[in-house]
């Protein structure tokens, strides 16, 4: 049976990096008492998916991860079947790790690396910005944003899907599919505000089917 | 002095300008945070190297556990923060704080070093400054934090004696508790810390070292230790626990990858072998065995309370583990098909060993190591490690040819005697066994071989002995790496200087300590990791103090010269090891003392332990006589 979480990756968590993470899901689900599946061969490992990685010190407000479980697909997994492991996963997450929802899906859908098609993230904005309305609109009727990285240049104005400014925080939505990475301190680079001022949280991942 | 917040504040800004910055954030799984203004007596407990190491050991686990156990106190932990870190934390005003709470180490009432090996004790000063605490015991008074250490290098406590304000001696599992009654009581009364150090000296396996004084001959070696005042103990015994307290099974699970990420189940304290290198095998006389049900239940629960992939049952000797076939079966038949790995180390070199891992060995089987120590049966003689040749082949040809294609033999050069020869020796029994290994497997078997060098240690039958010479020691070694050049055979080895350092610091004296203190202060710290061992660092602190390293450890020691250490017990007699010693020279191996009691003197100092726990669960014969005929002990 294959499970999809929605959990969070906040406090002391977040220094947690990515293929640390897929250990703690293990040890997660097997205090849990969740029987995982392993994967064939030389060096068996679980089979877990986690969506796509979180850069560290970010927060995850609403990350996605697909396990397998030595469990029959059939029959569907009940909702009071579901509650009850995802209480039993929280019991034994560590502090910082929030379950969200927990329900079945198909076996055979794609891998869910591949099913990611966008990120949003809210950025909280040190105090005493100005004119960054004016900002905000400029790079948004920008027709490309030319930027470098490692290297190689790319535009960034097509990964940007949406900007908006609320108060002292920025929201946007950007592209995350293979290739086509938006990231959010370059878009704070373009607005002129030093990343390492900004707190960042990742607020949702938006998967192919959810696209608008 | 910083508030935890206000040290969340500014690790927040250097956290991730440094490497797995997991390591200094805590938020473990199994990590107990209690209330800190309700606990009466607050510790931490310092494990001195990186978090990575220190969060897989099981001594720091065990009186964690305990302190947390008890009503009136808290226990939280701290380890030494990697180079990238220590500079971040200088830079922005940051003491080492506790994972848990984030408190400073300065505001805990204890500070606990683990001591396990000596290479740390330059870590140890790098953190009582990095906590801003004065690194002399005679620099602190009241407002200052009691700064302990325990663990197996404590039983040469002499080198670390101006750092520390009391050494446990043994095991910490009781007298911990004690130090703690005092210490709340102390905190009740408003006591003087004088007065406070006064009443652990007396605490049984408490060494205070500001009530002893060292004194010299002329030509520098040690005329004597004594106690300054006629109150406190003239010899500390260590402290021996006569019944193993429950194995802990709430171990705390790192959210990064750590060296060890297991559970580990201590089945058996002690060792019966009487190996004359092995000082653990000394130190932690007598033997006592969990049982089967025991050890089933607490891996059981702490697998449960985990989620560890690997359970790992460990005791220095596990093979001597009386009903060690029963466990293995209990374990197999608990854990099978659980994707586990269990390790049982420490396995004899027979063909039952083989059988016993075959039955543990799941679908992430690594290596099999054995540790012949010795390649000649004069040396195996000498070191009391008794196997003959035909023996290890038999084992070696059984391991591959049930599958393993990785074997790992673990020799030590530089035993007493030894000759070029004996040195050659290892070089054909490896290649002996590489034959076996390709008669079984072909082409694709491999042969690890790991030579370490011996450094005679404190309370062995070998404290007499001098060590190599670097020019031996690498003699030694390239006869090594030309005789085991083969691309099936890799081999491992200790540089020389790394020995030299290692055999300093667990054999000098008092004057060693202004040793550690200089190099610490030319920036010696992270002795024990390659990259950062600087030799010149510690010839110069040698220099600087007027001493001469050689005098510490290549001096063949007459049979009555006093040690550092004579002051300090862990029960076994100075007479029982010379004697050993001397069995040694005339090449006399003394069998397991599970066969008969050799008498080192474990029973006339614990009769009354003993006779309290009859039975098979201690492995040293019955004390049938009462308690009031105890002292002489026996014939």
């Amino acid at each position: 049976m294959r499970v999809r979480l929605t959990f969070s990756k906040t406090g002391s968590l977040r220094y947690i990096g990515h293929l640390d993470l897929h250990q703690v899901w293990e040890r997660t689900a097997r205090r849990a008492g969740l029987p995982l599946a392993y994967t064939q061969g030389f060096h068996p490992g679980p089979r877990l998916q986690i969506a796509c990685a979180l850069p560290l010190g970010i927060a995850g407000l609403a990350e996605v991860v697909d396990l397998w479980l030595d469990l029959p697909a059939e029959p569907p997994l009940s909702p009071q079947a579901g509650a009850e492991w995802q209480q039993a996963l929280q019991a034994a997450a560590p502090p910082g790790l929030a379950l969200l929802s927990l329900a079945q899906v198909d076996e055979r859908s794609p891998a869910l690396q591949t099913q990611v098609a966008a990120a949003e993230y809210r950025l909280s904005l040190p105090p005493g910005i100005t004119g960054l309305d004016a900002q905000v609109h400029s790079l948004l009727d920008a027709p490309s944003l030319p930027r470098e990285r490692r290297g190689k240049p790319y535009d960034l104005r097509p990964l940007i899907f949406s900007l908006e400014r609320r108060d002292e925080s920025l929201h946007m939505r950007l592209s995350m599919r293979e290739g086509a990475t938006g990231r959010p301190e370059e878009v704070l680079r373009v607005l002129g505000i030093d990343p390492a001022e900004a707190r960042i949280e990742r607020t949702r991942l938006v998967l192919k089917d959810e696209m608008d | 002095m910083l508030s935890p917040d206000e040290i969340d504040t500014r690790l927040e800004r250097v956290l991730l300008s440094v490497q797995k910055p997991g390591r200094y954030v805590g938020g473990e799984v199994n990590s107990v945070r209690k209330d800190w203004d309700s606990a009466a007596t607050r510790m931490a407990l310092v494990f001195p190297d990186l978090y990575d190491l220190g969060i897989s050991n099981l001594g720091i686990q065990i009186l964690y556990d305990l302190v947390n156990a008890r009503p009136d106190a808290l226990a939280e932990r701290a380890y030494a923060p990697w180079v990238d870190m220590e500079a971040q934390m200088r830079a922005h005003g940051i003491p080492l704080y506790s994972l848990e709470s984030r408190h400073p180490l300065a505001a805990f009432d204890l500070v606990g070093f683990s001591l396990p090996y000596e290479t740390l004790y330059t870590n140890t000063l790098n953190l009582l400054d990095l906590a801003g605490i004065p690194l002399r015991a005679a620099g602190r008074d009241e407002r200052h934090p009691l700064i302990i250490a325990g663990g197996h290098a404590c039983f040469n406590p002499e080198p670390m004696h101006a750092f520390m304000d009391a050494f446990v001696i043994g095991e910490g599992e009781e007298v911990l508790s004690e130090i703690l009654d005092l210490l709340g009581r102390a905190k009740q009364r408003g006591q003087g810390r004088d007065d406070l150090l006064l009443d652990l000296a007396r605490l049984p396996g408490v060494y205070v070292p500001r009530f002893y004084s060292a004194e010299y001959h002329p030509d520098g070696t040690l005329a004597r230790v004594s106690p300054t005042r006629a109150d406190v103990p003239a010899v500390v015994v260590k402290r021996m626990v006569a019944q193993l307290p429950p194995a802990p099974v709430k171990f705390i699970v790192p959210n990064i990858e750590a060296v060890h990420n297991r559970v580990a189940i201590e089945i058996m304290r002690g060792c019966t072998r009487g190996c004359r290198f092995c000082q653990a095998g000394m130190i932690t006389r007598p033997v006592r065995e969990r049982s089967v049900a025991e050890v089933v239940a607490a891996a059981e629960a702490a697998i449960q309370s985990s989620g560890f992939e690997e359970l790992a049952l460990l005791s220095l000797s596990s093979s001597d583990y009386t009903p060690i076939l029963e466990l293995v079966d209990a374990i197999g038949a608990k854990f099978a098909g659980r994707h586990l790995t269990v390790a049982l180390p420490s396995l004899r070199i027979e063909s039952v060993s083989v059988d016993l891992m075959e039955k543990l060995k799941g679908r992430r089987s690594s290596g099999f190591t054995l540790a012949p120590e010795a390649a000649s049966e004069r040396m195996r003689r000498i070191i009391n490690k008794y196997i003959p040749d035909e023996q290890i082949l038999a084992t070696a040809s059984e391991i591959y040819r049930r599958g393993w294609t990785t074997l790992k033999l673990y020799f030590m050069i530089g035993h007493p005697s030894e000759t070029l020869e004996d040195v050659q020796a290892i070089i054909d029994l490896c290649r002996r066994v590489l034959a076996e290994g390709r008669r079984a497997l072909g082409n694709r078997v491999k042969l690890h071989a790991g030579v370490s060098t011996f450094i005679p240690k404190p309370h062995t039958p070998f404290q007499w002995v001098a060590v190599d010479t670097p020019e031996q020691i690498s003699a030694k070694q390239d006869l090594l790496k030309q005789g085991l050049r083969d691309r099936s055979i890799k081999l491992s080895w200790t540089e020389p200087q790394d020995t030299l350092l290692e055999a300093w610091l667990s054999r000098g004296d008092r004057r060693m300590a202004e040793v550690i203190h200089a190099a610490w202060r030319a920036g010696a710290k992270f002795d024990a990791w390659g990259e950062h061992f600087r030799y010149d660092l510690w010839l110069a602190a040698f220099q600087e103090q007027g001493l001469d390293p050689a005098f510490y450890t290549h001096r063949l020691r007459p049979p009555a010269e006093v040690f550092p250490w004579d002051h300090i017990s862990d029960a076994v007699r100075r007479k029982f090891l010379l004697a050993d010693y001397e069995r040694s020279l005339a090449g006399e191996v003394r069998a397991d003392c599970r066969e008969s009691c050799y008498a080192c003197g474990i029973l006339p100092l614990f009769a009354d332990e003993r006779r309290a726990h009859p039975g098979e669960y201690w492995k040293c014969p019955e004390v049938k006589s009462p308690a009031a005929s105890a002292p002489g002990g026996l014939p």
